[in-house]
């Protein structure tokens, strides 16, 4: 008996079996129960009544989630597309063997390894209205300073600033490490060619480079649908929910309204968006291969 | 290739003054902020509330940074963190090299759906089982302790993704060698192959070092007593009542000591962090 379990190989899963167990413990099984959790009413004091998908429902008709599903929606598409052009033009300028291009990879890299926490605090002192370093460069040049973070119209795009200012590293870092993977050769048979910098771009990097175009854009999505510490922190989600994304919505509701039941409904509908936002650019790059 | 318009020479000197003006429009970006904490760190709190116009003159000041070292709870939060990081790190690498051998180098029975499994726990954010997690550990009554604020840290898959990819690198001959010197697998992991690892354990140490020194919406959740706060979360509650109690060059002085460790981890092992986080991506 042992013998034939040890030849099919029964002993080396043991190996896998210590992160098996903390994965299933405390990521599977959060994710299944979480989805369980979503068809009751509970909150964190009284027990779980069955109310099927109730809480969907009442999450389509509630105006709050609405404006927070769309405040999502909304920084996504401020955050990302200005976040792949700035990577992917810092990324070309700094795709050389210089000691400045190095200084400057860091440079740009190193806002990105500060935790949220710090971040808006450095962020907090640029925005503000009274004496934040935004509103002393308007006064000296006869500006009137902006309310940044407490406006409706200016609190959600600040925010987006912010966060491509803290996260402009990571996708710079990938896009050069695609860069780095075009045969040198190319580009000197191109200068040989005489080509431009444009027609080179055009012809030779951009196809070469189209894959982690792709990837970054599917990461970042999926990354920047996750944002929390920026609005929770700087706006506190307003003014009155202007700035209050998905993950703020989720937070409030299970951990200051202890409707858990509910946020747990709002967290499957944020999985779902992030799987979505994973799959839709390779979806895209497939369909436009095609047409 | 096609033919060229333009005469190379007056587009390429072009492209390069636009490639400079770029960099140094980015670079100040990029340092203003930081450049403009620590300035306002060295500041008077009298000259920071008064907001007189912008005077680079002075008068500056230590006196932010002499009162962070009289405040004792600074130290518990950069404690907690340490214990924190370490252990997950120690964790993290423990977990994923194990399992990371079983999967990128051993067979057994249902090997390649658990890993396809395993992988797939890569697209679950945080934030959509963060109710029933905090469940577990309320049932447990495990909040406020550290192995609430590391346990989950470990649950992660990307540590074994990245320890599967360094184990299957390694040239097969060299576990056949290990066999006919009768060495188990256990002998073969930690003799043979495991030292072969060394360079993705360091990345992979040091980036979840950083992702767990950064963590702040577990602590948030679990830690709810400022004694068991981590460093991040510590920041998050000095930011959100630091007037009346120290004043804003005190916060702006905790910004600075707080971001400078991870800045200078950062700095030693910049390679090991990029490299961590471009594979990371590449799935």
């Amino acid at each position: 008996m042992i013998g034939r379990l040890n030849r099919q190989g029964w002993p080396n899963l043991l190996f896998a079996l210590p992160f098996l167990l903390v994965y299933g413990w405390l990521l599977v099984y959060p994710l299944l129960a979480g989805m369980g959790l979503s068809l009751n009413r509970a909150n964190l004091f009284g027990g779980a009544r069955f109310i099927g998908f109730e809480n969907y429902i009442r999450l389509f008709r509630d105006a709050t989630f609405l404006q927070a599903l769309g405040n999502s929606l909304l920084f996504v598409v401020m955050c990302v597309p200005v976040l792949v052009v700035l990577a992917l033009g810092l990324a070309l300028a700094l795709n050389r063997a210089t000691r400045f291009a190095a200084f400057m990879r860091s440079a740009v890299f190193a806002s990105s390894v500060l935790s949220v926490t710090v971040m808006t605090i450095i962020w907090r002192q640029i925005l503000a209205i009274d004496g934040g370093l935004l509103s002393h460069g308007a006064h000296a040049i006869g500006l009137p300073a902006l309310p940044f973070l407490s406006d409706p119209n200016l609190a959600l795009p600040s925010l987006a600033a912010v966060t491509v200012w803290w996260s402009l590293g990571l996708p710079m870092m990938l896009f050069l490490s695609a860069l780095q993977q075009v045969p040198r050769s190319v580009f000197e048979a191109a200068a040989l060619d005489r080509a431009t910098p444009w027609t080179v771009f055009r012809q030779i990097t951009l196809p070469a480079i189209t894959p982690a175009l792709v990837l970054v854009t599917a990461y970042e999505c999926a990354l920047q649908f996750q944002v929390f510490g920026q609005p929770q922190l700087l706006t506190q989600g307003g003014p009155n929910g202007a700035s209050r994304p998905l993950v703020l919505y989720i937070y409030e509701t299970g951990f200051n309204q202890w409707d858990i039941g509910y946020a747990a409904a709002a967290s499957q509908m944020l999985f779902a968006l992030i799987l979505v936002a994973a799959f839709v650019p390779q979806l895209a790059q497939r369909l436009w291969r095609r047409a | 290739m096609t033919a060229v318009a333009l005469p190379g020479v007056r587009g390429r000197q072009l492209w390069a003054w636009v490639r400079i003006a770029f960099c140094a429009v980015m670079l100040a970006l990029v340092l203003a902020p930081l450049l403009w904490t620590v300035f306002l760190s060295f500041r008077t709190n009298i000259d920071l509330l008064r907001q007189a116009p912008l005077d680079l003159h002075g008068p500056y000041t230590l006196d932010n940074y002499a009162e962070l070292l009289r405040n004792q709870t600074l130290f518990r939060w950069f404690f907690n963190s340490l214990v924190v990081s370490t252990a997950t790190v120690a964790g993290v690498l423990t977990l994923s090299s194990l399992a990371g051998y079983a999967f990128g180098r051993l067979e057994f029975p249902g090997r390649n759906w658990l890993y396809l499994i395993v992988l797939a726990g890569l697209a679950i954010p945080d934030q959509s089982v963060i109710l029933t997690r905090h469940q577990i550990f309320s049932d447990l009554h495990w909040h406020n302790t550290y192995r609430a604020l590391i346990l989950p840290g470990l649950s992660a898959p990307l540590g074994v993704f990245l320890m599967t990819e360094a184990f299957r690198a390694i040239p097969r001959a060299q576990d056949d060698a290990a066999r006919l010197d009768r060495a188990n697998s256990l002998a073969t992991f930690w003799h043979v192959l495991l030292p072969q690892t060394v360079p993705a354990l360091a990345s992979l140490g040091i980036y979840t070092f950083l992702l767990s020194w950064n963590d702040y919406w577990w602590p948030l959740i679990s830690a709810t007593r400022p004694a068991m706060y981590t460093l991040t979360e510590g920041m998050a509650a000095a930011q959100s009542n630091y007037v009346e109690v120290l004043g804003k060059g005190v916060l702006m002085a905790e910004a600075v000591v707080a971001g400078l460790p991870v800045l200078i981890v950062y700095i030693l092992f910049q390679k090991h962090i990029v490299s961590a986080v471009t594979g990371m991506v590449k799935l």
